[in-house]
């Protein structure tokens, strides 16, 4: 229990519009263990952003927690006051989001913006608070620091940009660090120079990193665990190992099914048909079952639960429930593989 | 930037020479024979040649346009056909009285503007948001001269006057500074509903930006977030609605400082119209519309350089 950081409980927040609450997450539960990578994976849409936004509380104002846990460090944060959640804000949690053009003020210096973190949570001077930005700028890799730490936003690129955004994430060596697709808006190259700045920052100062991404490769190459999420719930959350070797739910292996590998050799990709359910109209019973090959009545009548098992790996799938009847096929990379009975002994076996 | 300016310099010469032109013409667009007018019905037609004369009405009109702008570059804008003062002289005397009167003007609107609209702003959709932009509403529909004398009626005259409220003299314009009061409010208060209307919704719409997301993640305080990143965001357009307010006022002052009875160029160029002085008309005209260029120039210099950092997003 020790070495869990943070743990999320059945999360559930809500969005109060003209049109009626939108339950934009709506059963999110996931651990991220101290120093490990979790990586969020979902469709655009299916509230990765509010998952992390609501972790913070930093919803917009139409927006509420209406369920749930959020235990960092063992405390709930969502029992804290406002006072107490900005000093974890920057501090203790930081976050960095997917767009590094319009994430930073355009009307104060790069300095002035690492500054101010360093300023309210660090309680430095202005002048240390500046040498500190240098600092931090050198570390995120940006060329002549003393130069670029009185630029303003528009003077940079936009992965120079996020190279800020991370050296004000880091500007109070934060426990947890929190990104949202952090390269999705940036070219490929630089795309890579990102994520390996993250990792190599994380092993450096041993920090606990949440990474949300829409695209599974990412998660390969970063993550130790996996919460992937459809429709505002996770819809499986397990060890990178086994996600990768034993993925059980329906929407996983659709995933996988529609990511090239060099390790596996497969006729051809399988998209998963039909579209991400509008969240103004959820199906009911599971979400994904209008989608699913292998959906049956009681998917499409009642909703599934998180299945735990004893390896705490989690699956939202009746496949695996004791009241799924018979054995369910399913195909990954074109090998057929019968699942069944989890928490019996059979697991996806071939 | 200096290349902007400079851009922007050149384009302001056929501006001016279009305001000139129309100035210039003021005289042939009215209908009827100037001279006429001027010396009225009842004249010798000696009288009225001998005023045409004066004017050079007699050469042909291009040949008047460059002689004329020749004038103006040197400084002179023929004499007052009254007082045969020049009217440079006529305008001086007034110029300033109308600039500071705009200026307070400005200052007021900008004062209640901003606070008005700050509140509206970080209290959106609650009755003190509904409140200000119901009255900011008024403000902004209140005709200046019905407002004016509205403001008399209450407080010059009526029997509500503060004892510390001096009567309006026919002098207007004195040393005073109270007599200041009632023109500048009822100059600035359409200014105040406007710069507020603006101010609301420049703030609410920085408030939605990621760079706010992004001061919140870092543990800033809800002032911190308003005041220091958003507003000053937000002020960026309010100030370009701020030189733009104060060249209206400019143009504006004239049925103000007619009810206040203010000696200023309003108040000139209407008892120049009364009394067909043509030479101050034009006059007038002219420095009003050269000021609200000026102005509009200036507004736009600074507004790109505010810019330079929103623009490139
Ligand atoms: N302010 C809001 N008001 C109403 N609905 C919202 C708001 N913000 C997000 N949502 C809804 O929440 C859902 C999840 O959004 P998000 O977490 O941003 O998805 P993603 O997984 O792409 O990050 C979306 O369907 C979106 O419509
Ligand atoms: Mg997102």
């Amino acid at each position: 229990m020790e070495t869990d950081l943070l743990k999320v409980e059945d999360l559930r927040t809500s969005f109060y519009t003209d049109e009626g609450e939108v339950k934009a997450v709506d059963g999110v539960s996931f651990i991220l263990p101290k120093g490990k990578t979790l990586g969020i994976v979902g469709e655009s849409g299916s509230g990765k952003s509010i998952t992390a936004l609501s972790i913070l509380n930093l919803l917009a104002s139409n927006g509420k927690i209406v369920g749930g846990e959020i235990n960092f460090k063992g405390k709930n944060l969502l029992s804290f006051s406002d006072k107490e959640m900005r000093e974890i804000r920057g501090n203790a949690i930081s976050m960095i989001f997917q767009e590094p053009m319009t994430s930073l003020n355009p009307v104060f210096t790069v300095g002035q913006q690492i500054s101010e973190s360093i300023i309210k949570h660090q309680k430095l001077s202005k002048k240390e608070a500046n040498i500190r930005s240098i600092e931090l700028l050198k570390l995120v890799g940006i060329p002549s620091p003393d130069k670029r730490v009185k630029q303003y936003p528009y003077e940079l690129s936009g992965g120079m940009r996020q190279r800020v955004m991370i050296a004000i994430a880091l500007a109070c060596n934060p426990e947890m660090l929190i990104a949202d697709e952090p390269t999705t808006a940036l070219d490929v190259t630089i795309q890579a120079q990102i994520l390996g700045l993250i990792r190599g920052l994380q092993t450096r100062f041993g920090m606990s990193v949440i990474m949300i991404t829409h695209d599974l490769g990412v998660v390969a190459e970063t993550c130790d665990f996996v919460a992937v999420m459809y429709a505002g719930q996770v819809v499986e959350y397990s060890d990178i190992f086994t996600l990768f070797e034993e993925p059980k739910h329906p929407y996983t292996i659709g995933l996988m099914n529609s990511l090239p590998r060099h390790d596996v050799e497969i006729e051809k990709l399988e998209p998963i048909r039909g579209n991400v359910p509008n969240p103004k109209e959820m199906p009911t019973g599971c979400r994904f079952s209008p989608r699913c090959p292998a959906a049956t009545d009681l998917c499409r009548r009642e909703m599934p639960e998180l299945l735990k098992d004893d390896d705490g790996n989690d699956v939202r799938c009746w496949i695996y429930s004791e009241k799924w009847e018979g054995e369910a096929e399913v195909t990954v990379y074109g090998e057929k593989r019968i699942a069944k009975g989890h928490g019996s002994e059979t697991i996806l076996s071939d | 930037m200096t290349k902007f300016i400079i851009r922007r310099l050149l384009q302001t010469i056929p501006v001016l020479i279009g305001v000139s032109i129309l100035v210039f013409s003021l005289m042939y667009l009215i209908p009827g024979d100037p001279a006429q007018m001027i010396a009225g019905e009842a004249a010798s037609p000696q009288t009225v040649e001998q005023i045409r004369e004066k004017l050079g009405l007699n050469e042909p009109p291009p040949k008047q346009y460059l002689k004329y702008m020749s004038n103006i570059i040197q400084g002179d804008l023929g004499n007052s056909i009254r007082s045969g003062r020049p009217v440079a002289d006529e305008i001086k005397a007034r110029f300033w009285v109308t600039v500071e009167l705009s200026f307070y003007a400005t200052i007021l609107a900008v004062f209640i503007g901003l606070i008005a609209g700050i509140v509206s702003a970080v209290k959106h959709y609650t009755w003190s948001d509904v409140t200000i932009m119901i009255v900011a509403l008024f403000g902004l529909s209140m005709p200046n001269f019905w407002f004016g004398l509205m403001l008399i009626q209450w407080f010059a005259i009526g029997s509500w006057m503060p004892d510390w409220m001096p009567q309006m003299r026919a002098s207007g314009w004195g040393d005073d500074w109270k007599q200041v009061i009632l023109p500048v409010v009822t100059l600035g208060t359409g200014g105040a509903a406007i710069i507020a209307r603006m101010t609301r919704a420049s703030m609410l719409e920085v408030v939605g930006q990621d760079y706010i997301r992004t001061a919140r993640a870092k543990g800033m305080g809800e002032r911190v977030v308003i005041y220091r990143h958003a507003l000053k965001n937000a002020l960026i357009p309010v100030i370009t609605v701020v030189g733009l307010e104060f060249g209206g006022f400019l143009g504006g002052a004239v049925l103000t400082e007619t009810i206040f009875a203010i000696n200023g160029m309003g108040r000139l160029t209407i008892d120049a119209i009364r009394t067909r002085d043509f030479p101050i008309v034009q006059g007038t005209v002219l420095i009003i519309s050269f000021l609200f260029v000026f102005v509009n120039l200036l507004v736009d210099i600074s507004y790109r350089l505010l810019n330079k950092r929103i623009d490139l997003n």
